[in-house]
């Protein structure tokens, strides 16, 4: 990788073309979840849900030739997963962070049992769009190719954010994550409120996942999401639950994830797993500075279990 | 799937009508274990619809997986040295839980238990083989111990959620494992795997005599025993129950909620350390990756299946090591890919958890008035 020619500007570059493709799954996840945490429910599966999602994508695209119906069937996927969460938690009694480990368990077991197949064969990926047709630095050129599920996350987080501050569907939302009996109140189901936020919340994760066996790294491989989805779940906690707030905190985490293999393409091997393991640290740093036992988080889903 | 109707046969093999009132007498006993039965046997019903979807035949799958598990001596003795670590790594979340917390992070307890463990073993190479085997026991439960404590003080401390940040911490512990035994810790005679140096055959916990089952199951069952009596016959455990119900109670009451967290998580994380030590002096003889095999996740499950009791963990780590044990032989025999296992512990925990929901609702356990 590394010409020479940019010397050590390599690392920053790479760094900033990573935050950009390493962050595409974080984002899609955090958004998925803000909806689904927003209503009062918290679903720990989408770590099964993103690699469902990037199994079925990539199954799909495989099948079909066409990578764009591999997003689209990771989304069915990730939101058929996001109703049997939700309609397992509509039950008496039944605690949603448990169903949600469960779903993760069960998520990833069998997606590696249904994507066995799929090792081996090569599925059309997604394409890239150029914005560095300008550069003539084969380094700039790559770190800005960018995939356009990337574009579309960054235009969903404003739009997230308006509706949940505007529309009657936000509105709904907030009501059924801030307490149940106001919207029980207002003639609505709150269960039936949940199960729609948790299945939007799943079809997005599961596009997050098309996007790891889809682009990048763009292969399917039972070591492809190592707890990425769980990250982007404690990712929304911090981002206050604040759809522009999971777009920033995306973008760094990306940038963190893509420091290890930044590194090792300058040639600096040494502490390549801890590197790794940047973003996990990164995270647990930002919850323990953020958090407090005295107070509640501010913007935090009243109905919310997790924040009890 | 979403109800789970419970089989009367069942009912009336576990409880035979001694008496008219039995039942009613017996109600919440006997849902403890009508109930998570029904949800196995529904959960094994649907792996076996899932199977019969790919062209294999459920009753095979069956068969098989009995052979596998408990069908000869062979696999007992597999079943049981795989129920070992899943009895400590279930403790990681079930002690825990009787504090109303959610542990999920066994694996990583585990693990760091496994490089402690492999760590003193190896600086003690001069010492004799009782006290290499006491020092490397010693250290894997600290080590383990202080990963879980870790979580239960950021959550004490910093209001950290204990689910998340135990999870995070597997993934951190998972990467320190790699560095080190990559790096500094790597013997460089281990090319295409890198993994420490052996600790040393005659280090090594031998077996229970008479089987080819390791000592580690002796300290599982242990440690579940006293466990139970810890969380059921002691003080300590008493007010960790308290705690567990109703936390703002405890703190009016006086209890000092916080070193109780603190204490019960360092035991949580010692037992899971506990079952570091064992994989890496009973089975592997070093560290490398092939400890991260998903013990610690199976083990979140065994924890949840037997309601989060300490010596329920015993038999259901038993029945949960069956099946992992029976894995290989639905590979050989069924064709299956090894993930099947995964998908049917998966499919079981959901039918555990959305099996809560019948709790008190069984018409004939109920009390008539």
């Amino acid at each position: 990788m590394a010409d020479g020619t940019i010397g050590l500007w390599t690392v920053p570059l790479a760094v900033f073309g990573g935050a950009i493709r390493v962050s595409t799954p974080f984002l899609f996840v955090s958004l998925g979840e803000c909806i689904t945490e927003r209503s009062g429910r918290i679903n720990l599966g989408l770590e099964g849900t993103l690699v469902m999602g990037a199994m079925s994508a990539y199954g799909i695209s495989y099948l079909t030739g066409s990578p764009w119906l591999g997003v689209l069937a990771a989304g069915v996927t990730g939101a058929l997963l996001g109703a049997l969460h939700a309609g397992i938690c509509s039950l008496p009694r039944v605690n949603d962070v448990a169903v949600g480990i469960a779903l993760m368990l069960f998520g990833t077991g069998l997606a590696f049992y249904l994507g066995k197949p799929l090792i081996e064969p090569t599925a059309a990926r997604l394409p890239a769009i150029d914005f560095g047709w300008w550069s003539d630095i084969a380094q700039v050129r790559a770190a800005l190719q960018i995939n356009a599920l990337f574009l579309i996350g960054v235009v969903l987080a404003p739009i997230l954010y308006w509706a949940f501050k505007t529309t009657r569907w936000g509105l709904l939302i907030r009501t059924a994550g801030e307490s149940s009996d106001a919207a029980k109140a207002m003639g609505y189901s709150v269960l039936g409120i949940r199960l729609r936020a948790t299945m939007v919340g799943g079809f997005l994760a599961g596009i997050g996942g098309s996007f790891l066996s889809l682009f990048y790294p763009g292969s399917w491989n039972e070591g492809l999401s190592s707890g990425q989805g769980i990250t982007a779940v404690a990712l929304v906690i911090f981002a206050r639950w604040d759809p522009m707030l999971c777009l920033w905190a995306s973008l760094a985490f990306g940038g963190a994830a893509a420091l290890g293999p930044a590194l090792q393409s300058v040639g600096v091997t040494s502490g390549y797993h801890l590197f790794n393991a940047a973003p996990y640290i990164l995270t647990l740093a930002i919850m323990i500075i953020t958090c407090s036992p005295k107070r509640t988080l501010t913007g935090a889903p009243a109905e919310l279990s997790i924040t009890r | 799937m979403t109800s789970e109707v419970a089989d009367p046969v069942e009912a009336s093999e576990i409880a035979p009508a001694a008496d008219p009132g039995f039942l009613q007498r017996h109600g919440g006993t006997i849902e403890y274990i009508l109930i998570p039965g029904a949800a196995l046997v529904g959960a094994l019903g649907v792996f076996g619809v899932f199977v019969a979807l790919f062209g294999k035949n459920p009753l095979d799958l069956y068969f098989y997986m009995y052979q596998g598990a408990y069908g000869t001596w062979f696999s007992w003795q597999n079943t049981l040295t795989r129920a070992a670590p899943l009895i400590l790594t279930a403790l990681c979340t079930a002690l825990p839980a009787q504090l109303g917390m959610v542990i999920i992070g066994g694996e990583g307890a585990l693990l760091v238990g496994a490089l402690s463990a492999t760590a003193v073993a190896l600086s003690m190479q001069w010492a004799p083989p009782l006290a290499v085997q006491l020092g490397m026991a010693a250290a894997g439960m600290i080590g383990g111990g202080l990963w879980i404590m870790l979580a239960g003080a950021l959550r004490q401390y910093r209001g950290v959620n204990e689910t998340i940040s135990s999870l995070l911490l597997v993934y951190i512990a998972l990467a320190i494992l790699n560095h080190l035994v990559e790096g500094v810790m790597r013997d460089p005679s281990s090319l295409n795997k890198p993994s420490t140096r052996s600790i040393g055959a005659a280090n090594m916990l031998g077996s229970i005599p008479g089987t080819d089952v390791h000592w580690g199951l002796v300290y599982g069952i242990l440690a579940a025993t006293a466990s139970y009596i810890l969380i059921y016959h002691t003080t300590f455990g008493f007010a960790a129950r308290v705690a567990g119900g109703n936390i703002r109670a405890a703190k009016i009451v006086g209890l000092a909620v916080g070193k109780l967290i603190l204490t019960i998580c360092f035991l949580a994380g010692a037992a899971a350390g506990l079952a570091g030590m064992v994989e890496v002096a009973a089975v592997q003889g070093q560290t490398n990756a092939n400890l991260a095999a998903g013990y610690g996740f199976t083990g979140i499950l065994v924890a949840f299946l037997a309601r989060q009791n300490p010596l329920a963990v015993i038999p259901v780590a038993i029945l949960l090591g069956g099946i992992s044990a029976s894995g290989g032989l639905l590979q050989r025999r069924l064709g299956l890919p090894d993930a099947s296992v995964q998908v049917l512990q998966g499919i079981i925990f959901v039918f555990v958890l959305a099996s809560d929901a019948l709790y008190g609702r069984i018409g004939f356990l109920k009390a008539r008035s």
